[in-house]
Protein backbone atom coordinates (compact mmCIF):
# COMPACT_ATOMS: atom_id res chain seq x y z
CA UNK A 1 0.00 0.00 0.00
CA UNK A 2 1.25 3.53 -1.22
CA UNK A 3 -0.36 6.15 0.78
CA UNK A 4 -0.06 9.94 1.18
CA UNK A 5 -0.85 9.29 4.75
CA UNK A 6 1.31 9.19 8.13
CA UNK A 7 -1.29 6.30 9.61
CA UNK A 8 -3.23 4.50 8.44
CA UNK A 9 -5.75 5.16 11.69
CA UNK A 10 -5.15 9.10 11.52
CA UNK A 11 -6.00 9.37 7.64
CA UNK A 12 -9.59 11.04 8.66
CA UNK A 13 -8.37 13.69 11.67
CA UNK A 14 -5.71 14.38 9.53
CA UNK A 15 -7.95 14.98 6.50
CA UNK A 16 -10.03 17.25 8.54
CA UNK A 17 -7.38 19.18 10.05
CA UNK A 18 -6.34 20.07 6.17
CA UNK A 19 -9.93 20.64 5.06
CA UNK A 20 -10.53 23.06 8.31
CA UNK A 21 -6.63 24.65 7.95
CA UNK A 22 -7.27 25.29 3.80
CA UNK A 23 -10.97 27.03 3.93
CA UNK A 24 -10.83 28.28 7.05
CA UNK A 25 -13.23 31.33 4.85
CA UNK A 26 -16.16 29.14 4.66
CA UNK A 27 -15.97 26.48 6.99
CA UNK A 28 -15.10 24.92 10.47
CA UNK A 29 -15.02 21.80 12.02
CA UNK A 30 -16.04 20.38 14.80
CA UNK A 31 -12.87 17.88 15.61
CA UNK A 32 -14.53 15.74 18.18
CA UNK A 33 -17.34 15.25 16.75
CA UNK A 34 -15.62 14.89 13.18
CA UNK A 35 -18.55 17.47 11.36
CA UNK A 36 -17.96 20.88 9.16
CA UNK A 37 -20.15 23.37 9.32
CA UNK A 38 -20.15 26.42 7.31
CA UNK A 39 -19.11 29.42 9.10
CA UNK A 40 -21.66 31.27 9.49
CA UNK A 41 -24.95 28.96 10.10
CA UNK A 42 -27.24 28.74 11.75
CA UNK A 43 -29.05 30.72 10.12
CA UNK A 44 -32.62 31.99 11.83
CA UNK A 45 -35.51 30.98 9.32
CA UNK A 46 -33.44 28.90 7.02
CA UNK A 47 -33.55 25.05 6.57
CA UNK A 48 -30.70 23.06 8.09
CA UNK A 49 -29.09 20.99 5.30
CA UNK A 50 -27.08 17.81 6.85
CA UNK A 51 -25.65 14.83 5.03
CA UNK A 52 -22.97 13.08 5.84
CA UNK A 53 -21.89 9.63 5.08
CA UNK A 54 -18.43 7.08 4.82
CA UNK A 55 -15.33 9.18 4.24
CA UNK A 56 -13.02 8.13 1.43
CA UNK A 57 -15.35 9.90 -1.08
CA UNK A 58 -13.92 13.51 -1.33
CA UNK A 59 -15.24 16.18 -2.15
CA UNK A 60 -18.22 14.58 -1.20
CA UNK A 61 -19.70 15.85 1.74
CA UNK A 62 -17.76 17.66 3.82
CA UNK A 63 -16.38 19.96 0.51
CA UNK A 64 -20.01 20.98 -0.34
CA UNK A 65 -20.43 22.55 3.30
CA UNK A 66 -20.77 25.97 2.72
CA UNK A 67 -23.01 28.78 1.50
CA UNK A 68 -25.73 27.64 -1.40
CA UNK A 69 -24.90 24.03 -0.22
CA UNK A 70 -25.09 21.84 3.20
CA UNK A 71 -25.07 23.64 6.67
CA UNK A 72 -23.31 20.41 7.61
CA UNK A 73 -21.40 16.96 7.01
CA UNK A 74 -20.48 14.25 9.31
CA UNK A 75 -17.95 12.46 8.64
CA UNK A 76 -17.95 8.50 8.86
CA UNK A 77 -14.87 6.54 9.48
CA UNK A 78 -13.64 5.19 5.80
CA UNK A 79 -16.78 3.97 4.04
CA UNK A 80 -18.57 3.85 6.96
CA UNK A 81 -21.48 5.40 8.14
CA UNK A 82 -21.27 7.96 11.11
CA UNK A 83 -22.97 7.51 14.08
CA UNK A 84 -26.11 8.64 15.46
CA UNK A 85 -24.40 10.93 17.86
CA UNK A 86 -22.67 13.28 15.06
CA UNK A 87 -25.69 12.99 13.31
CA UNK A 88 -27.64 14.81 15.86
CA UNK A 89 -25.55 17.31 17.03
CA UNK A 90 -24.66 18.13 13.72
CA UNK A 91 -28.87 18.39 13.14
CA UNK A 92 -29.27 20.52 16.25
CA UNK A 93 -26.40 23.05 15.78
CA UNK A 94 -27.74 23.75 12.24
CA UNK A 95 -31.20 24.45 13.40
CA UNK A 96 -32.47 27.88 12.51
CA UNK A 97 -36.14 27.03 13.83
CA UNK A 98 -37.66 25.64 10.68
CA UNK A 99 -36.52 22.10 10.19
CA UNK A 100 -33.59 20.16 8.98
CA UNK A 101 -33.19 18.05 6.09
CA UNK A 102 -31.45 14.94 6.18
CA UNK A 103 -29.60 13.72 3.30
CA UNK A 104 -29.05 9.90 3.15
CA UNK A 105 -27.64 8.18 0.56
CA UNK A 106 -29.33 3.92 0.21
CA UNK A 107 -27.04 1.96 1.93
CA UNK A 108 -28.25 -0.02 5.20
CA UNK A 109 -25.52 1.55 7.74
CA UNK A 110 -26.38 5.11 6.60
CA UNK A 111 -29.75 4.24 6.64
CA UNK A 112 -30.15 3.09 9.88
CA UNK A 113 -27.62 5.69 11.95
CA UNK A 114 -29.65 8.50 9.88
CA UNK A 115 -32.72 7.25 11.24
CA UNK A 116 -31.99 6.71 15.01
CA UNK A 117 -30.35 10.37 14.72
CA UNK A 118 -33.96 12.06 13.20
CA UNK A 119 -35.86 10.14 16.71
CA UNK A 120 -33.75 11.10 18.87
CA UNK A 121 -33.29 14.91 17.60
CA UNK A 122 -36.68 14.85 17.53
CA UNK A 123 -37.21 13.29 21.11
CA UNK A 124 -34.40 15.30 22.55
CA UNK A 125 -34.45 19.03 20.99
CA UNK A 126 -37.39 19.24 19.45
CA UNK A 127 -36.20 19.84 16.00
CA UNK A 128 -38.27 18.62 12.81
CA UNK A 129 -36.66 16.50 10.72
CA UNK A 130 -37.25 15.37 7.35
CA UNK A 131 -35.50 12.73 5.40
CA UNK A 132 -34.94 12.45 1.84
CA UNK A 133 -32.86 9.34 0.95
CA UNK A 134 -31.07 8.92 -2.48
CA UNK A 135 -31.18 5.87 -4.42
CA UNK A 136 -30.16 6.73 -8.13
CA UNK A 137 -27.69 3.85 -9.29
CA UNK A 138 -29.29 2.22 -12.05
CA UNK A 139 -26.08 -0.61 -11.71
CA UNK A 140 -28.97 -2.21 -8.97
CA UNK A 141 -31.84 -3.82 -9.21
CA UNK A 142 -34.52 -2.12 -7.30
CA UNK A 143 -36.42 -4.87 -6.14
CA UNK A 144 -37.11 -6.71 -2.67
CA UNK A 145 -34.48 -8.87 -3.31
CA UNK A 146 -31.98 -6.06 -2.58
CA UNK A 147 -31.30 -3.32 0.09
CA UNK A 148 -32.88 -0.87 -3.03
CA UNK A 149 -30.63 0.99 -5.54
CA UNK A 150 -27.46 2.64 -3.98
CA UNK A 151 -27.46 6.70 -3.57
CA UNK A 152 -24.71 7.73 -5.51
CA UNK A 153 -24.08 10.89 -7.81
CA UNK A 154 -27.46 12.43 -8.02
CA UNK A 155 -26.68 13.16 -3.79
CA UNK A 156 -24.08 15.92 -5.37
CA UNK A 157 -26.70 17.36 -7.73
CA UNK A 158 -29.78 17.20 -5.28
CA UNK A 159 -26.95 18.88 -2.52
CA UNK A 160 -26.16 21.79 -4.54
CA UNK A 161 -29.88 22.11 -5.86
CA UNK A 162 -31.93 22.14 -2.64
CA UNK A 163 -28.81 24.19 -0.35
CA UNK A 164 -30.20 26.54 -3.10
CA UNK A 165 -33.70 26.33 -2.49
CA UNK A 166 -32.66 26.40 1.18
CA UNK A 167 -30.70 29.39 1.06
CA UNK A 168 -33.98 31.01 -1.24
CA UNK A 169 -35.84 30.33 2.09
CA UNK A 170 -37.86 27.27 0.87
CA UNK A 171 -39.68 25.57 3.59
CA UNK A 172 -38.96 21.98 5.09
CA UNK A 173 -41.75 20.72 3.42
CA UNK A 174 -40.83 22.29 -0.04
CA UNK A 175 -36.67 21.17 0.20
CA UNK A 176 -37.92 17.66 0.88
CA UNK A 177 -40.52 18.09 -2.18
CA UNK A 178 -37.76 19.32 -4.70
CA UNK A 179 -34.98 16.57 -2.82
CA UNK A 180 -37.11 13.86 -3.54
CA UNK A 181 -38.24 15.23 -7.34
CA UNK A 182 -34.34 15.47 -7.88
CA UNK A 183 -33.66 12.09 -6.45
CA UNK A 184 -36.50 10.46 -8.86
CA UNK A 185 -35.48 12.53 -11.50
CA UNK A 186 -31.94 11.72 -12.14
CA UNK A 187 -29.89 8.32 -12.32
CA UNK A 188 -26.00 7.14 -12.06
CA UNK A 189 -24.36 4.35 -13.76
CA UNK A 190 -20.36 3.57 -12.92
CA UNK A 191 -17.66 1.59 -13.91
CA UNK A 192 -14.18 0.52 -12.41
CA UNK A 193 -10.40 -0.15 -14.06
CA UNK A 194 -9.40 -0.94 -10.82
CA UNK A 195 -9.92 -1.23 -7.06
CA UNK A 196 -9.04 0.97 -4.48
CA UNK A 197 -7.55 -0.27 -0.79
CA UNK A 198 -9.12 1.09 2.43
CA UNK A 199 -5.55 2.06 4.28
CA UNK A 200 -6.66 0.24 7.61
CA UNK A 201 -7.33 -3.31 5.35
CA UNK A 202 -4.14 -2.61 3.09
CA UNK A 203 -5.08 -4.46 0.46
CA UNK A 204 -7.10 -3.87 -2.24
CA UNK A 205 -11.33 -4.73 -1.77
CA UNK A 206 -11.71 -6.94 -4.70
CA UNK A 207 -9.44 -7.80 -7.54
CA UNK A 208 -9.40 -6.98 -11.35
CA UNK A 209 -7.09 -8.15 -13.65
CA UNK A 210 -5.07 -6.16 -16.29
CA UNK A 211 -7.27 -6.31 -18.83
CA UNK A 212 -10.93 -6.10 -17.01
CA UNK A 213 -13.27 -3.60 -16.00
CA UNK A 214 -16.16 -3.63 -13.26
CA UNK A 215 -19.20 -2.60 -14.98
CA UNK A 216 -21.89 -1.45 -12.10
CA UNK A 217 -19.31 -0.71 -9.52
CA UNK A 218 -20.45 1.21 -6.15
CA UNK A 219 -18.32 3.70 -4.49
CA UNK A 220 -17.06 1.88 -1.80
CA UNK A 221 -14.56 -0.74 -3.65
CA UNK A 222 -17.57 -3.23 -3.52
CA UNK A 223 -17.53 -5.58 -6.82
CA UNK A 224 -20.15 -4.24 -9.16
CA UNK A 225 -23.07 -5.77 -11.59
CA UNK A 226 -19.98 -7.69 -13.81
CA UNK A 227 -16.90 -7.96 -14.61
CA UNK A 228 -15.90 -7.05 -18.45
CA UNK A 229 -13.09 -7.40 -20.65
CA UNK A 230 -11.55 -4.24 -21.24
CA UNK A 231 -13.25 -1.49 -24.03
CA UNK A 232 -12.33 1.50 -25.88
CA UNK A 233 -14.00 4.74 -24.52
CA UNK A 234 -17.02 4.98 -26.79
CA UNK A 235 -18.13 1.15 -25.76
CA UNK A 236 -18.12 2.34 -22.09
CA UNK A 237 -19.81 5.12 -22.58
CA UNK A 238 -22.45 3.67 -24.68
CA UNK A 239 -22.66 0.98 -21.28
CA UNK A 240 -22.71 3.70 -18.70
CA UNK A 241 -25.24 6.19 -20.85
CA UNK A 242 -27.84 3.64 -22.47
CA UNK A 243 -29.49 2.46 -18.83
CA UNK A 244 -29.52 5.75 -17.50
CA UNK A 245 -31.17 6.93 -20.28
CA UNK A 246 -33.64 4.36 -20.56
CA UNK A 247 -34.19 3.88 -17.02
CA UNK A 248 -35.11 7.83 -16.66
CA UNK A 249 -37.01 7.78 -20.00
CA UNK A 250 -35.49 10.28 -21.57
CA UNK A 251 -36.91 11.37 -24.90
CA UNK A 252 -36.17 13.59 -27.68
CA UNK A 253 -36.46 17.42 -26.37
CA UNK A 254 -35.58 15.95 -22.96
CA UNK A 255 -33.08 18.74 -20.87
CA UNK A 256 -30.38 17.25 -18.37
CA UNK A 257 -27.54 18.26 -16.10
CA UNK A 258 -24.52 15.59 -17.21
CA UNK A 259 -22.14 14.94 -14.79
CA UNK A 260 -18.87 12.95 -15.56
CA UNK A 261 -17.81 12.27 -12.70
CA UNK A 262 -14.46 10.40 -11.75
CA UNK A 263 -14.27 8.01 -9.19
CA UNK A 264 -10.85 8.93 -7.57
CA UNK A 265 -7.30 7.67 -9.90
CA UNK A 266 -8.73 8.85 -13.32
CA UNK A 267 -7.40 11.72 -14.36
CA UNK A 268 -9.16 14.55 -15.99
CA UNK A 269 -8.22 14.32 -19.56
CA UNK A 270 -9.77 10.36 -19.75
CA UNK A 271 -12.71 12.12 -17.84
CA UNK A 272 -13.37 14.10 -20.88
CA UNK A 273 -12.80 11.83 -23.40
CA UNK A 274 -15.49 10.05 -21.46
CA UNK A 275 -17.51 13.27 -21.41
CA UNK A 276 -17.00 13.78 -25.22
CA UNK A 277 -18.28 9.69 -25.71
CA UNK A 278 -21.03 10.61 -23.45
CA UNK A 279 -22.06 14.29 -25.12
CA UNK A 280 -21.91 12.54 -28.77
CA UNK A 281 -24.38 9.98 -27.85
CA UNK A 282 -26.77 12.40 -25.99
CA UNK A 283 -26.24 14.88 -29.01
CA UNK A 284 -27.89 11.95 -31.16
CA UNK A 285 -30.84 10.97 -29.11
CA UNK A 286 -31.58 14.59 -29.13
CA UNK A 287 -31.15 15.24 -25.44
CA UNK A 288 -30.07 18.58 -24.59
CA UNK A 289 -26.76 18.88 -22.00
CA UNK A 290 -28.17 22.34 -20.38
CA UNK A 291 -25.56 22.26 -18.10
CA UNK A 292 -22.75 20.17 -17.25
CA UNK A 293 -19.89 19.17 -14.20
CA UNK A 294 -16.90 16.85 -14.87
CA UNK A 295 -14.36 16.61 -12.49
CA UNK A 296 -14.11 14.01 -8.93
CA UNK A 297 -17.14 15.28 -7.10
CA UNK A 298 -18.46 11.52 -5.71
CA UNK A 299 -15.42 9.40 -5.45
CA UNK A 300 -13.85 6.13 -3.94
CA UNK A 301 -10.65 6.90 -2.97
CA UNK A 302 -8.13 5.80 -5.18
CA UNK A 303 -9.91 3.72 -7.65
CA UNK A 304 -9.56 4.57 -11.23
CA UNK A 305 -13.25 5.02 -13.05
CA UNK A 306 -16.04 6.97 -13.65
CA UNK A 307 -19.81 7.19 -13.10
CA UNK A 308 -22.03 8.80 -15.92
CA UNK A 309 -24.90 11.24 -13.84
CA UNK A 310 -28.34 12.62 -15.85
CA UNK A 311 -30.63 14.41 -14.24
CA UNK A 312 -33.76 15.44 -16.11
CA UNK A 313 -34.62 19.17 -15.27
CA UNK A 314 -37.08 21.62 -14.93
CA UNK A 315 -36.27 25.68 -15.06
CA UNK A 316 -36.93 26.00 -11.46
CA UNK A 317 -33.77 23.38 -10.72
CA UNK A 318 -31.83 25.39 -13.29
CA UNK A 319 -32.15 28.28 -11.29
CA UNK A 320 -31.31 26.42 -8.66
CA UNK A 321 -28.39 24.96 -9.90
CA UNK A 322 -27.61 28.31 -11.42
CA UNK A 323 -28.07 29.87 -7.82
CA UNK A 324 -24.47 31.40 -6.16
CA UNK A 325 -22.69 28.20 -4.31
CA UNK A 326 -19.13 28.82 -2.46
CA UNK A 327 -17.89 25.72 -1.10
CA UNK A 328 -14.45 23.73 -1.15
CA UNK A 329 -15.65 21.71 -3.47
CA UNK A 330 -18.17 23.75 -5.90
CA UNK A 331 -17.80 27.53 -6.36
CA UNK A 332 -19.70 29.68 -8.51
CA UNK A 333 -21.50 33.18 -9.19
CA UNK A 334 -19.91 34.59 -5.97
CA UNK B 1 -25.09 -15.09 40.21
CA UNK B 2 -24.52 -11.69 40.71
CA UNK B 3 -26.02 -10.75 37.10
CA UNK B 4 -24.07 -7.06 36.68
CA UNK B 5 -20.46 -8.78 36.94
CA UNK B 6 -21.52 -11.80 34.28
CA UNK B 7 -22.09 -9.20 31.92
CA UNK B 8 -19.40 -7.24 32.70
CA UNK B 9 -17.36 -10.71 31.91
CA UNK B 10 -19.29 -10.74 28.97
CA UNK B 11 -18.51 -8.07 27.36
CA UNK B 12 -14.84 -8.30 28.24
CA UNK B 13 -14.69 -11.84 27.16
CA UNK B 14 -16.48 -10.48 23.71
CA UNK B 15 -13.97 -7.50 22.91
CA UNK B 16 -11.30 -10.04 23.66
CA UNK B 17 -12.91 -12.66 20.81
CA UNK B 18 -13.62 -9.71 18.54
CA UNK B 19 -9.90 -8.91 18.51
CA UNK B 20 -8.99 -12.30 17.62
CA UNK B 21 -11.46 -12.52 15.09
CA UNK B 22 -11.03 -9.04 13.54
CA UNK B 23 -9.30 -10.25 10.74
CA UNK B 24 -11.18 -12.80 9.88
CA UNK B 25 -14.39 -10.93 10.24
CA UNK B 26 -12.75 -8.17 7.44
CA UNK B 27 -12.15 -11.05 5.05
CA UNK B 28 -15.61 -12.16 5.36
CA UNK B 29 -16.80 -8.82 4.84
CA UNK B 30 -14.58 -8.02 1.89
CA UNK B 31 -15.53 -10.69 0.16
CA UNK B 32 -19.11 -9.87 0.02
CA UNK B 33 -19.05 -6.34 1.70
CA UNK B 34 -16.45 -3.09 2.21
CA UNK B 35 -13.84 -5.25 4.13
CA UNK B 36 -14.59 -3.12 7.66
CA UNK B 37 -16.79 -5.04 9.81
CA UNK B 38 -13.59 -6.68 11.87
CA UNK B 39 -12.10 -3.09 12.50
CA UNK B 40 -15.56 -1.30 13.12
CA UNK B 41 -16.72 -4.20 15.46
CA UNK B 42 -13.35 -3.91 17.57
CA UNK B 43 -13.69 -0.23 17.30
CA UNK B 44 -17.03 -0.98 19.20
CA UNK B 45 -16.28 -3.60 21.66
CA UNK B 46 -13.06 -2.24 23.04
CA UNK B 47 -15.17 0.80 24.10
CA UNK B 48 -17.45 -1.41 25.87
CA UNK B 49 -15.06 -3.40 27.48
CA UNK B 50 -13.54 -0.43 29.36
CA UNK B 51 -17.27 0.70 30.57
CA UNK B 52 -16.78 -1.23 33.69
CA UNK B 53 -13.40 0.20 35.28
CA UNK B 54 -14.56 3.51 33.74
CA UNK B 55 -18.04 3.89 35.43
CA UNK B 56 -20.37 2.27 38.61
CA UNK B 57 -23.52 0.56 37.19
CA UNK B 58 -26.30 0.51 39.43
CA UNK B 59 -27.74 -2.79 37.88
CA UNK B 60 -27.54 -4.81 34.51
CA UNK B 61 -30.06 -3.18 32.80
CA UNK B 62 -28.36 0.46 33.17
CA UNK B 63 -25.03 -1.45 32.45
CA UNK B 64 -26.21 -3.06 29.04
CA UNK B 65 -28.15 -0.04 27.59
CA UNK B 66 -25.29 1.78 28.19
CA UNK B 67 -23.27 -1.14 26.42
CA UNK B 68 -25.79 -0.66 23.62
CA UNK B 69 -25.57 3.59 23.26
CA UNK B 70 -21.50 2.53 23.03
CA UNK B 71 -22.25 0.66 20.32
CA UNK B 72 -24.52 3.06 18.27
CA UNK B 73 -22.44 5.45 18.98
CA UNK B 74 -19.01 3.87 18.04
CA UNK B 75 -19.33 1.09 15.50
CA UNK B 76 -21.34 2.60 12.68
CA UNK B 77 -22.25 1.11 9.78
CA UNK B 78 -25.06 -0.92 10.40
CA UNK B 79 -23.78 -3.41 12.72
CA UNK B 80 -23.62 -0.32 15.29
CA UNK B 81 -27.22 -0.20 15.30
CA UNK B 82 -28.53 -3.50 14.78
CA UNK B 83 -26.13 -4.99 17.92
CA UNK B 84 -26.54 -1.61 19.74
CA UNK B 85 -30.27 -1.71 19.79
CA UNK B 86 -29.68 -5.74 20.40
CA UNK B 87 -28.37 -4.73 23.80
CA UNK B 88 -30.66 -1.91 24.39
CA UNK B 89 -33.44 -3.94 24.38
CA UNK B 90 -31.69 -6.70 25.92
CA UNK B 91 -31.44 -4.40 29.08
CA UNK B 92 -34.92 -3.32 28.98
CA UNK B 93 -35.97 -6.22 29.22
CA UNK B 94 -34.35 -7.50 31.96
CA UNK B 95 -35.12 -4.45 34.27
CA UNK B 96 -34.01 -4.58 37.68
CA UNK B 97 -33.56 -8.66 37.77
CA UNK B 98 -30.89 -9.71 40.36
CA UNK B 99 -30.29 -13.06 39.05
CA UNK B 100 -30.48 -14.42 35.41
CA UNK B 101 -31.79 -17.71 34.81
CA UNK B 102 -32.64 -19.11 31.68
CA UNK B 103 -36.31 -18.27 31.63
CA UNK B 104 -35.13 -14.44 32.87
CA UNK B 105 -32.57 -14.29 30.13
CA UNK B 106 -34.86 -15.63 27.43
CA UNK B 107 -37.14 -13.13 27.48
CA UNK B 108 -34.55 -10.74 27.05
CA UNK B 109 -33.18 -12.21 24.20
CA UNK B 110 -36.25 -12.42 22.65
CA UNK B 111 -36.37 -8.48 23.40
CA UNK B 112 -33.07 -7.83 21.99
CA UNK B 113 -33.39 -10.22 18.80
CA UNK B 114 -36.68 -8.06 17.88
CA UNK B 115 -35.16 -4.94 18.42
CA UNK B 116 -31.97 -6.52 15.79
CA UNK B 117 -35.87 -7.45 13.64
CA UNK B 118 -37.57 -3.95 14.14
CA UNK B 119 -34.45 -2.13 12.60
CA UNK B 120 -33.26 -4.20 10.10
CA UNK B 121 -36.36 -5.40 8.99
CA UNK B 122 -34.54 -8.30 7.59
CA UNK B 123 -36.70 -12.09 7.41
CA UNK B 124 -34.83 -15.31 7.47
CA UNK B 125 -32.58 -16.14 4.59
CA UNK B 126 -31.92 -12.58 3.34
CA UNK B 127 -27.98 -13.46 4.15
CA UNK B 128 -27.84 -11.43 7.74
CA UNK B 129 -27.12 -11.68 11.43
CA UNK B 130 -30.62 -12.16 11.79
CA UNK B 131 -30.00 -15.68 9.87
CA UNK B 132 -28.08 -16.36 12.68
CA UNK B 133 -30.22 -14.97 15.39
CA UNK B 134 -33.62 -16.72 14.86
CA UNK B 135 -32.36 -20.56 14.76
CA UNK B 136 -30.48 -19.42 17.87
CA UNK B 137 -33.76 -18.24 19.93
CA UNK B 138 -35.73 -21.08 18.77
CA UNK B 139 -33.34 -23.52 19.64
CA UNK B 140 -33.15 -21.74 22.90
CA UNK B 141 -36.49 -21.82 23.64
CA UNK B 142 -36.44 -25.30 22.96
CA UNK B 143 -33.93 -26.51 25.68
CA UNK B 144 -35.83 -24.06 28.08
CA UNK B 145 -39.03 -26.14 27.53
CA UNK B 146 -37.38 -29.34 27.77
CA UNK B 147 -36.72 -27.93 31.37
CA UNK B 148 -33.06 -27.01 30.41
CA UNK B 149 -30.84 -24.32 32.95
CA UNK B 150 -29.14 -21.15 31.39
CA UNK B 151 -25.95 -23.38 30.46
CA UNK B 152 -27.91 -25.79 28.44
CA UNK B 153 -29.99 -23.09 26.55
CA UNK B 154 -27.07 -21.11 25.44
CA UNK B 155 -25.56 -24.14 24.25
CA UNK B 156 -28.05 -24.82 22.21
CA UNK B 157 -28.29 -21.11 21.25
CA UNK B 158 -24.81 -21.58 20.40
CA UNK B 159 -25.57 -24.49 18.03
CA UNK B 160 -28.17 -23.26 16.20
CA UNK B 161 -26.77 -19.63 15.58
CA UNK B 162 -23.67 -21.79 14.01
CA UNK B 163 -25.94 -23.99 11.99
CA UNK B 164 -27.86 -20.73 11.13
CA UNK B 165 -24.32 -18.85 9.98
CA UNK B 166 -23.29 -21.96 8.36
CA UNK B 167 -26.63 -22.21 6.03
CA UNK B 168 -25.55 -18.13 5.06
CA UNK B 169 -22.98 -19.32 2.59
CA UNK B 170 -25.22 -21.19 0.25
CA UNK B 171 -27.85 -17.84 0.34
CA UNK B 172 -28.26 -15.52 -1.54
CA UNK B 173 -28.32 -11.89 -0.10
CA UNK B 174 -31.28 -9.91 0.07
CA UNK B 175 -30.58 -6.98 2.27
CA UNK B 176 -27.34 -4.88 3.52
CA UNK B 177 -24.76 -4.13 0.68
CA UNK B 178 -23.68 -7.99 0.26
CA UNK B 179 -27.50 -7.58 -1.74
CA UNK B 180 -25.80 -5.67 -4.56
CA UNK B 181 -23.83 -8.56 -5.54
CA UNK B 182 -27.26 -11.22 -6.15
CA UNK B 183 -25.74 -14.21 -7.08
CA UNK B 184 -22.17 -13.34 -6.77
CA UNK B 185 -22.74 -13.48 -3.03
CA UNK B 186 -23.32 -17.52 -2.94
CA UNK B 187 -20.75 -19.13 -1.51
CA UNK B 188 -19.44 -16.70 0.91
CA UNK B 189 -20.10 -16.95 4.96
CA UNK B 190 -22.01 -13.39 6.10
CA UNK B 191 -19.99 -11.20 8.34
CA UNK B 192 -22.60 -10.82 10.82
CA UNK B 193 -24.41 -13.85 11.26
CA UNK B 194 -20.09 -14.98 12.33
CA UNK B 195 -19.90 -12.00 14.71
CA UNK B 196 -23.45 -13.11 16.13
CA UNK B 197 -22.12 -16.70 16.77
CA UNK B 198 -19.15 -14.93 18.66
CA UNK B 199 -21.11 -13.32 20.87
CA UNK B 200 -23.66 -16.06 21.65
CA UNK B 201 -20.12 -18.32 22.14
CA UNK B 202 -19.12 -15.41 24.76
CA UNK B 203 -22.59 -15.52 26.64
CA UNK B 204 -22.12 -19.20 26.92
CA UNK B 205 -18.88 -18.94 28.62
CA UNK B 206 -19.69 -16.29 30.86
CA UNK B 207 -23.04 -15.96 31.73
CA UNK B 208 -23.80 -19.78 32.13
Amino acid sequence: MKKLINDPDNVISDALQGIAAAHPDRIKVDHENRIIYRTDGPREGKVGLVSGGGSGHEPLHGGFVGVGMLDAACAGEMFTSPVPDQMMAATKAVDGGVGVLHIVKNYTGDVLNFEMAAELAEAEAGTEVRSVVTDDDVAVQDSLFTAGRRGVGVTVLLEKIVGAAAEDGATLDECFNLATRVNEQGATMGMALTSCTVPAAGKPTFELADDEMEIGIGIHGEPGRETKKLAPAKDIAAMLTEPVVSDLGLAEGDTVIAMMNGMGGTPLIELYVMYNEVAALLDAAGIKVERNLVGNYITSLEMAGCSLTLLKVDDEMLRHWDAPVNTPGLRWGV
Amino acid sequence: MAALSAFQAWMSDFAEVIGQNAEHLTDLDRAIGDGDHGSNMTRGTSKTAALAEAEEFDNSAAYLKKVGMTLVSNVGGASGPLFGTFFLRLGGALGDAEDIDAATFGKALHAGVGGVLARGKAEVGDKTMFDAWSPALEAYDAAVTDGGDLQAALQAAVDGAKQGRDATVDLVARKGRASYLGERSKGHQDPGATSTVLLLESALRTLA
